[in-house]
C-alpha cells in the first residue's frame, strides 16, 4: 500500500540504469567513464560511434517498443476486461507487420520512409477495430483469442505470399525479423519515424485511462456511471493501434511482453487498469532493454532475436496466467 | 446530500422501445419523485429492464419523452445523467479483484473522480455509502473474497455514493438469501428516506409490498397498473400479471397454484 507512490519512480530509475547498462555491455565491454566520455562526444571516434550509432539507438528502440506494447497491453486488458489481451495474442502485431512488410517490399518505402510506420499503424488499427467489434458481440475470451490466432495466422500467410511475389529482393531473415521482432541495427532515423506514432498512441491511451477503471463494472454499469462507451472503445482502439503500429514498424512483432508486464504490475496497483497503465509501459520497456542486453551477451554464433527471448519468457507466462484464470472461474461456478 | 433539498421529478411519457419487429416496451408512462420508492413488477420478458434502459438513454431505439425537472433527459450528457440517476444493472460483473473501497469510489466517476483520486467531498460520499451499507470494516478487502450478500451491499454502496437524487435498481436482491433480501431493501428504503427516489425491479411480490410506496405492474411491454400496494395488489392482478392463483392478506402473498 504505502510503497505504491514509489512504483513509477522506481521503474523510471531502473529503466535509466538498464539503458546505461546497455551502453556499457556488448561484444566489447566499456567502462562507465569511457561511455560517459563518448556520450559527451569527448572520446575517440570509435567509442563515439559505438555508443551513439549502435548501442544507444538500439537500447532506446527496445525501450520505446516496450513502452508501446506494455501500455497497449494494459489498455486492451482494461477494455476487454481480460488479463490475456495483448497486441501479440490478439493478432494486432502480426497485422501491423503485414502492413509494414507490404510498404517495405513493394517500393512504398522509396516514396516516403513515413509510409512504413503508416502502413504498420493501418494494419494495427484494422486489427484493433476488428477485435473491439468482436468484443461487443461476445463476452467470451476464448472467442477473442481465437480471432487473434486467426488474424495472426492470416497475417503470417499473407506476409509470406507478399514476400514471395515482392519485386524487391528480400531474405528469409528479413521475414523472420518482422515475425519475431528485433532491434538489432536500429538507428536514430528508425526511432524518429516510429516515435511520433508511439507517443500519440500512448497519449491517447493515457487520456482514456479513467474509463478503463469504470469498465471494471462491466459495460452496462460503466455506461450507468457516466462512461461514454463508444468514445472509450474508440480511444483504446486508436491508442493501441497507433502505439503497436509504431512499435512494430520499429522492431517487428514482439509478443507477450504486453501480457507479462501488466500482470506483474496489477497486484501492486490494486488491480486498477488506469493506474496500471504507466507502470506497465515502463516495466515492459525495462524488460525489453534487459532482454536485448541478454541477446547481445549470449555467446551464440548468430545473435538471437529479441522477440525469441520475449516469447521464451512470455509464452510460458501466458499459459500460466490462462491456467490461473481457469481455476478462478471454476471456483466461481 | 446537496441535491436532495430540491424536489426531483422524473416524468416518462409514451416510451416505446422496438427490437426487430416487436415492441419491448409500448407506450409506457410513469413518474418518479424524490422520497418515493416504487417497485416495478412483472413476469420475465415483460420489458422491465428494457423500460429502465430506455429511460436511462441506453436503448438506442427508444422513442417517447423522458423529462427530469421538465428538461429532456436526453439533453444531458452521460456524466450529467449519471449524477442525477444512478443505475444498478441486473448483471453486475467485476472484472478485477479490486478493493471494496475502489468499487464504491466508482460511484463518484460522474463527478470526475477515479479511485485513488478523490476530493474531500467525494471521500465523504464514499465513506458515508460504505458506512450506510456496513462495509467500513471490509473497505480494504478484495471483492473476490466477499460472499454474495456482501457483494450486493458493495454494489448498493457504489450506487449510493453517487448521491444522485434518483436510483434505478434492477433485481438488486436476485440470488440472495431471505435475510439479505430484506437487508438490501432496507438499505434502499433508508436511502429513499434521505430524500432520493428509487425505482426497483423485484420478483418477490411480498418483499415489494412490504417496502414499496407504489407498485408498477407490467405485462407484455405495457404498464397495466400503478398505485400503492393496498390498492393494486389484488388476487385478480396476480392472476392477470403472473398467471398464478394467490392468496393475499395485507402484505403477505401466498401463491397457491399456477393458472392454466
Amino acid at each position: 500500500m504505502s510503497l505504491r507512490p514509489l512504483l513509477i519512480p522506481a521503474l523510471l530509475l531502473a529503466s535509466l540504469i538498464a539503458l546505461f547498462g546497455a551502453l556499457l555491455l556488448g561484444s566489447t565491454p566499456m567502462e562507465a567513464s569511457r561511455v560517459l566520455a563518448a556520450l559527451a562526444g569527448m572520446a575517440d571516434a570509435t567509442d563515439v560511434t559505438v555508443v551513439w550509432q549502435v548501442r544507444l539507438p538500439r537500447a532506446l528502440a527496445a525501450f520505446a517498443v516496450g513502452l508501446a506494447l506494455g501500455g497497449s497491453g494494459a489498455a486492451l486488458q482494461g477494455l476487454l476486461r481480460n488479463p490475456l489481451a495483448e497486441p501479440g495474442v490478439l493478432g494486432v502485431s502480426a497485422s501491423a507487420s503485414l502492413g509494414a512488410t507490404f510498404a517495405l517490399y513493394y517500393g512504398f518505402f522509396s516514396v516516403s520512409a513515413w509510409l512504413v510506420p503508416v502502413a504498420a499503424v493501418a494494419g494495427a488499427l484494422l486489427a484493433t477495430m476488428l477485435i473491439a467489434a468482436a468484443a461487443m458481440r461476445t463476452s467470451s475470451v476464448v472467442t477473442l483469442i481465437l480471432i487473434g490466432v486467426g488474424l495472426s495466422s492470416f497475417a503470417g500467410a499473407a506476409m509470406s505470399l507478399l514476400m514471395n511475389l515482392a519485386p524487391n529482393p528480400f531474405s528469409l531473415s528479413d521475414m523472420i525479423n518482422w515475425m519475431l521482432g528485433s532491434v538489432a541495427n536500429r538507428g536514430f532515423p528508425d526511432i524518429v519515424f516510429a516515435a511520433p506514432f508511439i507517443a500519440a498512441g500512448l497519449t491517447i491511451l493515457y487520456a482514456g485511462r479513467r474509463g478503463l477503471t469504470a469498465l471494471t463494472l462491466g459495460d452496462e454499469a460503466a455506461a450507468g456511471i457516466g462512461l461514454d462507451l463508444r468514445r472509450q472503445r474508440l480511444l483504446v482502439v486508436a491508442g493501441a493501434g497507433l502505439a503497436t503500429g509504431g512499435a512494430v514498424a520499429l522492431a517487428g512483432a514482439i509478443g507477450f511482453v504486453g501480457i507479462v508486464a501488466p500482470h506483474i504490475v496489477r497486484p501492486l496497483v490494486d488491480h486498477d487498469p488506469a493506474r496500471s497503465l504507466i507502470p506497465s509501459a515502463l516495466l515492459a520497456g525495462l524488460i525489453l532493454v534487459l532482454a536485448d542486453i541478454g541477446v547481445r551477451l549470449l555467446p551464440t554464433e548468430f545473435e538471437l532475436k529479441l522477440g525469441v527471448v520475449a516469447a521464451l519468457i512470455g509464452a510460458p507466462a501466458f499459459v500460466w496466467i490462462a491456467m490461473q484464470r481457469r481455476t478462478i472461474s471454476a471456483e466461481q461456478g | 446530500m446537496t441535491d436532495s433539498e430540491q424536489k426531483f421529478e422524473l416524468t416518462v411519457e409514451k416510451l416505446c422501445i422496438r427490437a426487430g419487429g416487436s415492441l419491448l416496451v409500448e407506450n409506457a408512462s410513469l413518474d418518479l419523485r424524490s422520497g418515493e420508492l416504487a417497485v416495478l413488477l412483472g413476469p420475465n420478458g415483460a420489458g422491465k429492464t428494457s423500460l429502465l434502459r430506455g429511460i436511462l438513454g441506453l436503448a438506442p431505439t427508444a422513442t417517447g419523452s423522458v423529462r427530469l425537472q421538465g428538461r429532456a433527459f436526453g439533453e444531458f450528457n452521460p456524466q450529467q445523467r449519471a449524477r442525477r440517476l444512478s443505475y444498478l444493472p441486473q448483471r453486475r460483473p467485476l472484472a478485477w479483484p479490486s478493493p471494496v473501497r475502489d468499487v464504491v469510489s466508482l460511484g463518484r466517476y460522474a463527478w470526475g473522480c477515479a479511485p485513488g483520486r478523490l476530493g474531500a467531498e467525494d471521500l465523504g460520499a464514499v465513506n458515508a455509502a460504505l458506512a450506510a451499507c456496513d462495509l467500513l470494516a471490509m473497505a480494504e478487502r478484495s471483492t473476490d473474497t466477499l460472499s454474495g450478500g456482501e457483494l450486493a451491499r458493495v454494489h448498493c454502496a457504489r450506487a449510493f455514493a453517487t448521491e444522485a437524487p434518483l436510483l434505478f435498481a434492477d433485481e438488486p436482491v436476485a440470488s440472495l438469501d431471505p435475510r439479505h433480501r430484506f437487508r438490501i431493501m432496507q438499505l434502499i428504503r433508508d436511502h429513499v428516506s434521505t430524500g432520493a427516489g428509487a425505482l426497483v425491479v423485484l420478483h418477490d411480490v411480498s418483499l415489494a409490498a412490504r417496502f414499496a410506496d407504489r407498485l408498477i405492474w407490467m405485462k407484455e411491454g405495457r404498464i397495466t397498473a400503478d398505485g400503492p400496494p393496498t390498492q393494486t395488489l389484488t388476487e385478480s392482478r396476480m392472476a392477470e400479471i403472473y398467471q398464478v392463483q394467490a392468496d393475499i392478506n395485507g402484505n403477505h402473498v401466498e401463491i397457491t397454484n399456477p393458472l392454466p
